[in-house]
């Protein structure tokens, strides 16, 4: 990370890279620098030799090395936006205002700033370089770059789930009610993979008849076989669901099966149908596409894109849920309020209303990647921090 | 003018200081020939001879080939050392989860505890099911996770090894251009070289929170394993560890054991997400309501 030696060696800044993803209309290398923050634009390295495809020792097309789809622009096409790209200066006032967001997370002294410091342990965006993409969203079909409309099934099967979650309890009655993000099960790996809240990082591994793809958050690992193997039976069901490839040409085409049914990525059914084309198109990009069918949910098929770009490594470990002291914090707080209301009640002395625990992900947030001791020495280097999946998705989102 | 000094700084990371492993890792691990048993009939007079070494099926870059999905079929991770059968922690469980004999991997002995770090491994063992990582869905650690009963798939790449394995998810990278490790891990970082028909790896920085087995043996952050894979046959792979944690061992010790190619048809690793299975483990004592 060129950020985490400048952090390394002292320098207070943080520092946004941009490396020049560029589709369609091109950015020339620039630097905006605002406050603390800085944002470069760098410039697509042009070496006097024309870029070629290398492959691997067995001859398949190489995508290995480490990458990140980090992004500051969402899925969806934002509402009042009714173009597919922004220009170069549209783009970048939006990275300079994601800067400057990710530097006023938190004000020091602040219980947000107690609470966790972003910039410290990795959970804003600037931590990683971010991908430069013109577009104003993801999503290229349906051409409004929105998601189709979803279906009256959906729309029954996430009341049906909104439902049977009220039966469980409050939030905090036991951890089985904290959405799954926090707990470190699934972090929204994907299919598709889309940048996560944090720790967008991606390792490519390629043996013979096998793309191995590890997501730093989480530690999660898509084995793709390539050999022309089948999906498993129906009755496996996955969170990453199951992956199968084969090259046309220079693209990886994966399709992905057997979800289980909590994935619920966009409020799918776990009969959803992934598919990806990962194509190199230069020695620091990696074109990625994606379209999902759901018929259960959706009446079209969508499909959307987004680059990656190479990255500094190496992957952490992102030990999550063995980091996890948000989870027992949280809930050892609460059954604390429990205990002094029904100390309160049984004395019959009202007691203030508690404060409410954090919303969301937020209050039940994982601890460092290695625990105490060794996420401090992640953070202090200003890495990607093994923090808080504050930026989770949310379960039944 | 930060970001200047960031990028150029950033370009001059790039060579990383390689670890001097290369003359340590046979260190201890170099097991003797085993020398071929006389072939029935043959005359008892004859020496003996070594067996040809067997050599591995290459890949296109010519290395030993082992890529495939590997399981090891021993107790090991019950208990490394010899043990009988004997009743497993919850009762209810009865038969189902009881604890099945074997003959240990240990090799040279009993492992060379250091007095107060074999109290501690008793201590272990009597409160295991509260402190063994495995039931809290903990990474496993290096090396037990390569004889944990869950397969686990080796993916040769040109600069990294990778080792994806069921249970956990746990996965470790091999740097076969040597890194230097960034900071403790669970699963420690390993750097591997070729030596001939062997695959040998040096792994550190461990955060020294893993077992080795149910029984209570543990690590420290002291510990450095070196591992030597070595194929027997198209099928197994012979795994000798060398375990050296200077904080609770008195010399380094030896483990080693077969393992075998997962032959089954269309056999993959599938997803063992355990983290929910020992949520109430871990947490159960935090419920609103507690459970029965």
């Amino acid at each position: 990370m060129n950020h985490r030696l400048a952090t390394a060696l002292g320098v207070a800044a943080l520092a946004i890279v941009l490396t020049a993803i560029f589709l369609a209309p091109t950015v020339t290398a620039g630097q905006v620098k605002e406050g603390v923050n800085a944002v470069t634009i760098a410039a697509p390295k042009t070496n006097a030799k024309p870029w070629v495809l290398k492959k691997t020792p067995d001859g398949q097309p190489d995508l290995q090395g480490y990458w990140t789809n980090n992004s500051i622009i969402p899925l969806q096409r934002p509402n009042g936006v009714t173009k597919e790209f922004y220009t170069q200066e549209e783009f970048l006032a939006k990275a300079k205002q994601q800067g400057t967001q990710d530097d006023q997370q938190t004000t020091p002294g602040t219980t947000g700033d107690v609470h966790y410091d972003f910039t410290q342990f990795g959970l804003d965006k600037s931590q990683t370089v971010i991908t430069a993409n013109l577009r104003t969203g993801m999503i290229t079909d349906p051409p409004t770059g929105k998601l189709p409309p979803i279906t009256a099934e959906a729309t029954k099967r996430a009341a049906d789930i909104a439902a049977e979650k009220r039966t469980q309890g409050a939030t905090y009655d036991k951890v089985q009610n904290i959405v799954i993000g926090s707990r470190c099960i699934y972090q929204g790996a994907g299919p598709p993979m889309l940048p996560p809240g944090y720790n967008p990082a991606y390792q490519i591994v390629q043996g013979p008849g096998v793309v191995m793809i590890l997501i730093e958050a989480g530690h999660e690992v898509r084995t793709i076989r390539t050999d022309g193997s089948p999906h498993p039976p129906e009755s496996v069901r996955q969170w990453l669901g199951d992956s199968r490839g084969h090259w046309e040409g220079n693209t990886l085409v994966v399709e992905t099966t057997n979800f289980n049914d909590r994935v619920n990525f966009q409020g799918a059914s776990q009969n959803l149908k992934v598919t990806e084309r990962f194509t190199r198109t230069d020695e620091q990009t990696i074109k990625y596409e994606f379209t999902v069918v759901d018929p259960a949910t959706w009446a079209t098929p969508w499909s959307a894109e987004l680059p990656f770009t190479q990255m500094d490594g190496p992957i952490f470990e992102h030990a999550c849920h063995e980091g996890n002291y948000g989870i027992r914090n949280t809930l050892a707080a609460v059954r604390l309020e429990d205990k002094k209301a029904a100390e309160a009640a049984a004395s019959g002395i009202p007691l203030p209303a508690p404060a409410a625990p954090a919303a969301g992900g937020r209050g039940a947030g994982a601890g460092g990647a290695r625990g105490g001791a060794a996420g401090g020495a992640r953070g202090g280097a200003g890495g990607r921090g093994g923090g808080a999946p504050a930026g989770a998705p949310a379960e039944g989102q | 003018m930060i970001l200047a000094v960031a990028f150029a700084l950033g370009t001059a990371i790039v060579p990383f200081v390689a670890r001097t492993i290369v003359g340590q890792a046979g260190r201890g691990a170099a097991p003797a020939p085993t020398p071929a048993p006389a072939a029935r009939g043959a005359a008892p007079a004859a020496p003996v001879q070594a067996a040809p070494a067997y050599r591995a099926p290459r890949t296109k870059d010519n290395k030993p080939d082992f890529n495939g999905i590997w399981q090891a079929v021993n107790t090991a991770n019950w208990d490394v050392e010899a043990h009988s059968a004997a009743m497993g922690a919850v009762w209810q469980l009865g038969a189902e989860f009881s604890i099945p004999p074997g003959l240990g991997v240990v090799e040279g002995g009993p492992i060379p505890y250091k007095p107060e770090a074999l109290q501690k491994k008793k201590d272990n063992f009597a409160n295991r099911v509260k402190l063994d990582p495995e039931v809290k869905c903990y990474l496993p650690g290096t090396p037990r996770s390569m004889y944990m009963p869950y397969p686990f798939q080796l993916i040769q790449g040109t600069e990294y090894i990778t080792m994806v394995f069921e249970y956990a998810g746990a996965l470790r990278t091999v740097y076969m251009t040597h890194k230097d490790g960034p900071a403790d891990s669970w699963m420690g970082w390993s750097n591997g070289k070729w030596d001939g028909e062997s695959l040998v790896i040096d792994t550190k920085d461990f955060n020294g929170m893993a077992w080795l087995d149910r029984a209570g043996n543990f690590t420290s952050d002291s510990l450095h394993v070196v591992e030597r894979l070595t194929a027997k046959d198209k099928d197994h792979l012979n795994y000798e560890v060398t375990i050296e944690d200077p904080k609770l061992y008195t010399r380094p010790w030896k483990m080693s054991m077969p393992l075998y190619r997962v032959l089954e048809k269309n056999a993959q690793v599938l997803e063992y997400k355990c983290i929910e299975f020992a949520e109430d483990a871990v947490y159960g004592d935090l419920r609103k309501v507690p459970l029965k």
